[in-house]
């Protein structure tokens, strides 16, 4: 069997490899690890399943801090579950990134120091636990739309980590959903409570999709790649398109007076998002960014100890 | 060796050689090696291929690849196996040795089609 | 077998239910079990018993839940998550079980009658009147004393749970049934870190040791049966918790020493304090905490459900 090395691809190689490379995407086919593939989707692959990574782990926060309080020992047991779920996501990405040739840990590295980004969306408080709800359903909602097309994904550890974790993420907008619902049947504070949520989640979930296509530089040849398959505009509407009625039902205002039914498309037209508050948040200057990488910092410095004494017990008895 | 699931053997030619083949050394207290896991779904299926993680010797990883790989019950039985004992094909064999595959029609599931017109989740 | 459609097969091959993960069901935990209360039992002694237990459970589950977020790798955080959920899962069965022979004391009032038992007696019990040992009382530390603890606290529940498993009360014969499965894994998880803890850098054993030295004398009161287990363990209910004490020290005994950490003497047994709601002085302020922790939301919001 021939197996020529290709650590040394000359010009010729390069352009037959590029071909094939791209005859495999026309095909709908899959990407795998030991393929060769262009530098440039090696780099924006890794950038954004470890951004996608980076944000199921710090996403674990906002609600994580509802865990030891949370108001029945059901909702602390689903909370719970679900915390842990994102823990496995993460893992799941990360996975996927060291498929790539990145190292989990020089990602963490990455994101401690603010060289890789995480979701804006985690860096909003969670105030009260219909926080937990509303996370559940709008930005666990958003995100399944924003994830379902990517098990689809033209690489095939990334669109195979994503077919598990969409499957997981159902029950994740369900639970919120269900709590929601309980608490506008509870008692007047408890209505008030979901509808304050609502009011500080809905404009920062409509920015989870990302600026707007014509503010979009890389889109093009993400999606070119079969990276991306959708553009950020068309999937918030199809998010808004999705959310509208499940708001009606559950009773709650949506914080947008000018959202309203085309009659014509049968699709909802919104407000205009407020993009520079969109940029802030994205710099680091959201209310909880300090406070997300401390802990995760935190988590890295004082565990220390814990890998090195694992890592010592394994070299003295191999 | 025909199961080429495993995406170990990571030195593509488009990437840096990793773990145990060239990582800068000093770094190796907190970079506990990468485990490549596999989990037989239920009696009369193969172990597959689920994804990797890391775990500082083979008995923990094992026991991490049962808490994070099969935490909802989804699997009898767990193989783990380090990433840089993996030995693959070069990509180049491919055609040849599983041509024919035109007709290995990718299909991904459509199990989770979000109702786009009831307020059912 | 096409390689998709075996990883199809690995996630799809389950009902719907098993998208909730363990422990987070929405159903009555105790549907289709036989509740009646053995004949020559006291459910009052009954209701009592399962406190103990499922106290046990609920406060170690709420230690355990400190770590999220902060654990030393990922892998741990989903090692935490699972014994915890685990624990958690025994609390609601046992506490409802309590609820169901009608020990609710106080806590019924206070929570009104919209909540269920087991939130009842979780949120609307005050201090002393939980049955928890100091063992899961005492505050967690770092990750040696949070591993030396589940190892000591699994190696007793899961020496008591596997004669329980012969229980007269077909509740509890079924709770610990459940139990033993989970409580074995959560032994040989906190074992595998003791060893690697106690026999890995000298910082690490360092940790371990001082873990074990604080963490040892609150065994003293976990081997002397309080009236109501005196009462109950002859009648088939209830486990002596003397009977546990030689299993308990022989593999603690064994897991330390192959850790290569110093066994300290076995403090002597002391009243069951903790059991009967009269906690020391140092663990009555730190399960005050938790409690404060665990019940706030819950008791600002009376007449709520969730």
């Amino acid at each position: 069997m021939p197996a020529p090395t290709l650590t040394r691809a000359d010009a010729a190689d390069e352009t037959a490899l590029q071909e094939h490379f791209d005859a495999t995407i026309a095909a709908e086919h899959r990407i795998e690890p030991r393929d060769w593939m262009p530098e440039g989707y090696r780099k924006t692959l890794v950038r954004q399943i470890a951004q996608h990574a980076h944000s199921e782990i710090i996403g674990m926060q906002p609600e994580g801090d509802w865990l030891l309080a949370a108001p029945s020992l059901r909702r602390k047991a689903i909370l719970l579950a679900k915390v842990q779920d994102e823990a496995g996501h993460g893992l799941y990405l990360y996975s996927a990134t060291e498929t790539l040739g990145a190292d989990r840990a020089d990602l963490t590295d990455k994101l401690i120091e603010g060289r890789q980004k995480y979701s804006s969306i985690f860096n909003y408080p969670t105030l009260t636990y219909a926080d937990v709800g509303v996370i559940g359903w709008l930005v666990d909602g958003a995100a399944i739309c924003n994830q379902v097309p990517l098990c689809r994904s033209s690489y095939g550890p990334y669109a195979r980590a994503m077919i598990r974790i969409c499957k997981e993420e159902s029950f994740h907008q369900r639970q919120g959903y269900e709590l929601l619902l309980t608490m506008m049947r509870g008692t007047g504070e408890q209505q008030a409570m979901v509808q304050d949520a609502v009011d500080r989640w809905w404009w920062p979930s409509l920015m989870m999709f990302g600026p707007p296509d014509t503010e979009s530089p890389n889109s093009a040849q993400s999606m070119a790649w079969g990276i991306k398959r959708h553009s950020n505009d068309e999937l918030r509407q199809r998010y808004v398109d999705m959310t509208v009625p499940q708001a009606e039902f559950l009773g709650v205002t949506l914080p947008d007076p000018e959202l309203e039914l085309d009659p014509e498309t049968g699709r909802y037209r919104f407000g205009a998002i407020d993009w520079e508050e969109f940029k802030r948040v994205l710099a680091g200057n959201g209310p909880r960014n300090a406070e997300r990488i401390a802990r995760r910092r935190a988590a890295r410095d004082d565990g220390a100890w814990v890998l090195a004494a694992a890592t010592a017990y394994a070299e003295k008895h191999s | 060796m025909t199961d080429v699931t495993a995406e170990g053997g990571r030195n593509t030619p488009s990437s840096p050689p990793l773990a145990g083949s060239g990582r800068p050394p000093g770094r190796g207290r907190r970079d506990w090696p990468l485990y490549e896991v596999f989990v037989r779904g239920k009696r009369g299926l193969n172990h597959v291929h689920v994804g990797s993680l890391h775990a500082p010797d083979d008995e923990m990883a094992v026991h991490a690849a049962r808490d994070l790989y099969t935490r909802r019950n989804e699997g009898v039985s767990i193989w783990v196996v380090r990433s840089t004992d993996i030995t693959a094909s070069s990509p180049d064999e491919k055609d040849a040795l599983f041509a024919p595959s035109g007709d290995k029609v990718y299909r991904h599931p459509t199990f989770y089609e979000i109702p786009e017109d009831v307020p059912h989740i | 077998m096409h390689e998709e459609t075996v990883y199809d097969a690995l996630t799809a091959a389950h009902g719907d239910d098993a998208r909730w993960a363990f422990g987070a069901g929405f159903d009555d935990p105790l549907a289709g079990v036989d509740t009646t209360v053995p004949d020559r039992v006291e459910p009052a002694d009954l209701g009592a018993y399962c406190l103990m237990l499922g106290d046990d459970a609920l406060v170690l589950s709420q230690r355990l839940i400190e770590w999220i977020t902060r654990a030393p790798e990922l892998e741990e955080e989903v090692a935490f998550a699972n014994v915890a959920l685990d624990l958690l899962g025994q609390a609601r069965l046992l506490l409802a079980r309590a609820g169901s022979v009608g020990v609710l004391g106080r806590s019924r009032e206070r929570a009104g009658a919209s909540i269920p038992d087991e939130d009842a007696l979780a949120y609307f019990r005050d201090p002393d009147e939980f049955r928890c040992t100091a063992l899961v009382v005492a505050d967690g530390g770092d990750f040696a004393r949070t591993l030396v603890r589940l190892l000591m606290a699994s190696t007793w529940r899961l020496a008591l749970f596997t004669q329980l498993q012969s229980s007269r009360d077909p509740v509890l014969a079924a709770i610990a049934g459940k139990g033993v499965a989970e409580l074995s894994y959560h032994r040989s998880h906190a074992a595998r870190w003791v060893l690697r803890l106690g026999d890995g850098t000298a910082e690490s054993h360092r940790r371990a040791q001082a873990a074990v030295d604080f963490l040892w004398p609150l065994t003293a009161d976990l081997f002397t049966p309080t009236e109501v287990e005196a009462r109950l363990a002859p009648a088939g209910v209830a486990v002596d918790p003397g009977r546990l004490r030689e299993e308990v020290h022989g593999v603690l005994t064994d897991v330390l020493t192959r850790a290569t950490l110093t066994v300290p003497e076995w403090p002597a047994s002391a009243p069951p304090t903790g059991r009967l709601g009269q906690h020391d002085p140092g663990r009555s302020e730190e399960l005050t905490d938790l409690l404060a922790g665990l019940q706030g939301l819950a008791r600002r919001h009376p007449g709520a459900t969730w």
